[in-house]
C-alpha cells in the first residue's frame, strides 16, 4: 500500500532490512506522489521515511523545490517532529512508552532492565543494526501498561520476558497482536 | 449443519495488544475443526479493558461475555458449550449487566463495542445518520443553536462552548471554510478518542459532516497522531466506504451538500494538540503556536474560518442532533452539561472507559469502578487531565468531577484521563517530568515554556538531591510559566508541579532516597 502509513505502520516493519537503501530518483517519484495535497510537507516525509525507514538530508533540496519553501523551512520541519529519523532504523523497532500511566506500571524499570541486562541503549541502535529501542509518550493504552509498540503490533502489560524475547531476536506470541 | 452464531472479538487496539487477534483465530479454528457455524464480528471494545480480549456470543437472551480470553481456554470454552451461553469460569454474565458497564451513560460511546465498526448497515441499524439527515433539512443558524442549547463544551480540555465556537465559523465570510478534528490525543491516560475512532468511526464522520453543513464548511481533516496506527487504517476505509454509500461526497446522504475528509498523521509532537500549532502542522510546517487573535475560527487552515474540535465533541453531535440538545443538557452538573467519557488508566485493577454524567466523584471511579490499583498496594495519588493536569491525594477525592469543580481545587478535568499511582511513586520526580516533558515538547516560540521548563528541570534535579532551598525558586518558575505562557503547554505545566508540591510535600523535603526493592520492602 503506498498510502504515508507513518512508521508505525506494521507491514512497514515487516520489510525490516529489505527496506531500500536511499535513491534520488525514488525519494522524487514519492515526493511528486504527494505534492498535491494541501500542506503536502508531513505526507510526504512519512512516505519517505515508509520507504526507507528514515529521511536523508538530501531530501530537503528535493521537497524544498517541489513544495515551493525553503530548504531551511523544510529542515525544520524534519527536525522538529520526533518520528523523523536522520539514519535508518534497526531491524526491529520497539517504541516504548515513558509517559505517566506506564510510569505508574514500572516502565522505567523496564528501561532499567534493557540496558543492564542486555546492554541496550534506550533511544539508540544497537551497534549490529539489529535493534532500535525509542521513547514515545503516549500509546493511548493506558490501562493496560507498560506499553509497547514492537515492530508496529501494540502490545500491552510488556515484562521483562517480552523484552527479553526481542533483544535476543526471539519471537514472541505477545507480539502478535 | 447448526445455524451460524455470531461471536464478537473487539479490534480494538487494547484488545489487540493482549492478543485478541490470536483468540479470534483460535475460535475459527476450534468451530471449524468442530463444523460449529459462527460468524465472527470483529467491534469495538465495550471498554473494561482489564477483561480484553473481551468475548461475547449472541444469545436469545443479550450478548453474553467471556473474559479474559487466552488462546489456550478456547477449546475448554468449546467443551462447556459456550456458544449457548453456559457456565464456565470464564463467563461473565450479560455483558450489559457487568455493574461497570451498566452503570455508565452511554451516549457518545452508544455504539463503541456493539456494532460492527465498518459496517454502514450495522452503524444505520444503530441510530446513525440520524442526526445528519434532520441537520440538512434545518438552516447553519438553527444547527448551531442546537448545539449551543446543549450546553456542550470543547472536549479536548479547554472546555469552550462548542456552539459559540460554531457561531463564529458560521457568521465568517469566506469562499472556502474547514471543519478540522483534533486526533491528536496525546495526553498520558487517555485513549477515549482512539477507542471511539477503532469501534464507530462513522459517529465522527457524521457529527465532522453535521458541522459542515452548519457553517458551510465542505472539506475536512482529522489530524491523527501516529502513535495510533490502527485507528489509522480504521479510519481510511471508513472514510472510503462512507465515500461510496455516499455519506461523504459531492451530495451528501442525497442533499444538496458536499462534505469530505481527508486523515493526516501527525508526527510525535505532543504540542500539536494545542489547535494553532495543529494547525501549522497540517498546513506543512514545523508546529509553531500561533498567538491569537487571530482566532482560528476567523483565520484558521490556509487562513479560512476553521472548527477545530476534539474527536469527542465532534462525535458527539449526532447524538444531539438526534436526541435534541434538551436531552443531552439534562445530563450533567453546573455548567458542564451532558457526559464525559472518562478514562481510567495507570495502576488500576479495573482500568477503561467510562462515561458518565458530569458530576461523579474520582473517589466513586477509583474505588467502585475500578477497584483500587492493581498492584494492591495502597493508593496514593491521581493525576487527572493529562500530563498538564494535577496530582490529587486521596483527600481531594470527593471532588467531583465538573470543569469548575475541578478548577476550585486547582485543577483540570482536561480530556477526562486518570491516571492512578500506588504508594511507590515519587512525586517529586512527577513534578521533575512535568518539567522533562514540557522541555521535550515544548515548541520553543515563547521564552518561559521553552527555558523555564529546562530550568525547572534543573532546579528540581537541586531539591531532589536534598537542596530544598530551591523550592522557592520552583514556586516563582511556576508562577511566572503560567503567567506569561503562550499557550497551555507552558501555561499548565506548573499544575502538576504545584499540586505535587502542595499535596506531597514530604516527597519534596527529604534526602534523596532511591526507590530499590530493598527500601520499599523497609518501609
Amino acid at each position: 500500500m503506498t498510502v504515508p502509513n507513518g512508521q508505525n505502520n506494521a507491514e512497514w516493519h515487516k520489510k525490516g532490512v529489505g527496506l531500500m537503501s536511499w535513491d534520488d530518483a525514488v525519494a522524487s517519484s514519492i515526493v511528486n506522489e504527494y505534492k498535491h495535497l494541501a500542506g503536502a510537507t508531513l505526507p510526504i516525509l512519512h512516505a519517505l521515511q515508509e520507504n526507507f525507514g528514515y529521511v536523508d538530508k538530501r531530501a530537503v533540496p528535493l521537497i524544498a523545490d517541489a513544495l515551493n519553501m525553503s530548504k531551511a523551512e523544510i529542515f525544520g520541519a524534519i527536525t522538529f517532529y520526533h518520528d523523523f529519523r536522520h539514519e535508518p532504523a534497526g531491524q526491529t523497532v520497539v517504541k516504548l512508552c515513558r509517559a505517566e500511566a506506564c510510569q505508574s506500571m514500572g516502565c522505567e524499570s523496564l528501561v532499567t532492565h534493557l540496558k543492564d541486562a542486555h546492554g541496550v541503549e534506550i533511544n539508540a541502535t544497537t551497534p549490529d543494526g539489529r535493534l532500535t529501542v525509542e521513547t514515545v509518550y503516549c500509546l493511548g493504552n493506558c490501562a493496560l501498561g507498560p506499553a509497547a509498540l514492537i515492530n508496529g503490533a501494540l502490545v500491552g502489560r510488556v515484562d521483562e520476558e517480552v523484552l527479553d524475547a526481542v533483544c535476543k531476536g526471539q519471537s514472541h506470541d505477545r507480539m502478535a497482536g | 449443519m447448526s445455524p451460524s452464531i455470531k461471536i464478537y472479538v473487539p479490534r480494538d487496539a487494547a484488545a489487540l495488544s493482549v492478543g485478541a487477534n490470536r483468540v479470534a483465530t483460535a475460535l475459527a479454528n476450534e468451530a471449524k475443526k468442530r463444523g460449529q457455524a459462527v460468524e465472527i464480528i470483529r467491534n469495538g471494545s465495550r471498554g473494561m479493558l482489564w477483561l480484553e480480549p473481551l468475548v461475547e456470543v449472541e444469545t436469545a437472551k443479550g450478548r453474553v461475555a467471556f473474559g479474559p480470553v487466552a488462546p489456550k481456554d478456547v477449546a475448554s470454552l468449546f467443551e462447556a458449550n459456550f456458544l449457548t451461553g453456559s457456565a464456565h469460569p470464564l463467563n461473565l454474565g450479560l455483558t450489559e449487566e457487568i455493574p461497570f458497564f451498566k452503570n455508565q451513560e452511554r451516549l457518545t460511546f452508544a455504539r463503541v463495542g456493539v456494532i460492527d465498526p465498518l459496517s454502514v448497515d450495522d452503524y444505520i441499524a444503530h441510530g446513525g445518520f440520524v442526526g445528519l439527515k434532520k441537520a440538512v433539512t434545518m438552516t447553519g443558524a438553527a444547527i448551531v443553536q442546537e448545539v449551543a442549547d446543549s450546553g456542550l463544551r470543547g472536549r479536548g480540555g479547554a472546555g469552550f462552548p462548542t456552539g459559540i465556537k460554531w457561531k463564529t465559523v458560521l457568521g465568517a465570510e469566506a469562499d472556502q471554510k474547514y471543519i478540522v478534528c483534533n486526533a491528536d490525543e496525546g495526553d498520558s491516560g487517555t485513549f477515549a478518542d482512539r477507542m471511539l475512532m477503532e469501534g464507530d468511526p462513522y459517529t465522527l464522520i457524521e457529527g465532522m459532516a453535521i458541522a459542515g453543513v452548519a457553517v458551510g464548511a465542505t472539506k475536512g481533516f482529522i489530524y491523527l497522531r501516529s502513535e495510533y496506527p490502527h485507528a489509522y487504517q480504521t479510519l481510511l476505509e471508513a472514510i472510503r466506504t462512507a465515500r461510496a454509500a455516499r455519506w461523504l461526497g459531492p451530495a451528501i446522504g442525497g442533499s444538496s451538500y458536499a462534505f469530505d475528509l481527508e486523515v493526516r498523521l501527525g508526527a510525535g509532537a505532543y504540542i500539536c494538540g494545542e489547535e494553532t500549532s495543529l494547525l501549522e502542522s497540517l498546513e506543512g510546517k514545523r508546529a509553531i503556536v500561533r498567538a491569537k487573535p487571530p482566532l482560528p475560527a476567523l483565520k484558521g487552515l490556509f487562513g479560512k474560518p476553521t472548527i477545530v474540535n476534539n474527536v469527542m465533541s465532534l462525535a458527539t453531535i449526532p447524538w444531539i442532533m438526534a436526541n435534541g440538545a434538551k436531552a443531552y443538557a439534562d445530563f450533567g452538573m453546573g455548567r458542564s452539561r451532558g457526559t464525559l467519557p472518562i478514562q481510567l488508566a495507570g495502576n488500576i485493577k479495573q482500568g477503561g472507559l467510562i462515561e458518565k454524567a458530569f458530576g461523579v466523584r474520582l473517589r466513586e471511579i477509583i474505588q467502585t469502578y475500578g477497584g483500587g490499583t492493581h498492584s494492591g498496594r495502597s493508593f496514593r495519588a491521581v493525576q487527572v487531565g493529562g500530563p498538564l493536569g494535577a496530582y490529587f491525594p486521596e483527600s481531594l477525592l470527593d471532588t467531583p468531577m465538573d470543569y469548575e469543580a475541578m478548577a476550585a481545587k486547582k485543577g483540570l478535568l482536561g480530556h477526562g484521563g486518570m491516571v492512578v499511582f500506588d504508594d511507590t511513586v515519587d512525586l517529586a520526580q512527577q513534578a521533575r517530568f512535568a518539567f522533562e516533558f514540557c522541555a521535550k515538547e515544548s515548541c520553543g516560540k515563547c521564552t518561559p515554556c521553552r527555558i523555564g521548563a529546562t530550568r525547572g528541570v534543573e532546579t528540581m534535579d537541586k531539591v531532589i538531591a536534598g537542596d530544598t532551598s530551591k523550592l522557592a525558586l520552583i514556586d516563582d518558575l511556576c508562577h511566572l510559566m503560567t503567567d506569561a505562557s503562550l499557550c497551555a503547554m507552558g501555561g499548565l505545566t506548573p499544575v502538576p508541579v504545584m499540586s505535587a508540591m502542595t499535596h506531597f510535600p514530604d516527597d519534596f523535603n527529604r534526602a534523596p532516597k532511591r526507590m530499590t526493592p530493598e527500601n520499599l520492602a523497609a518501609e
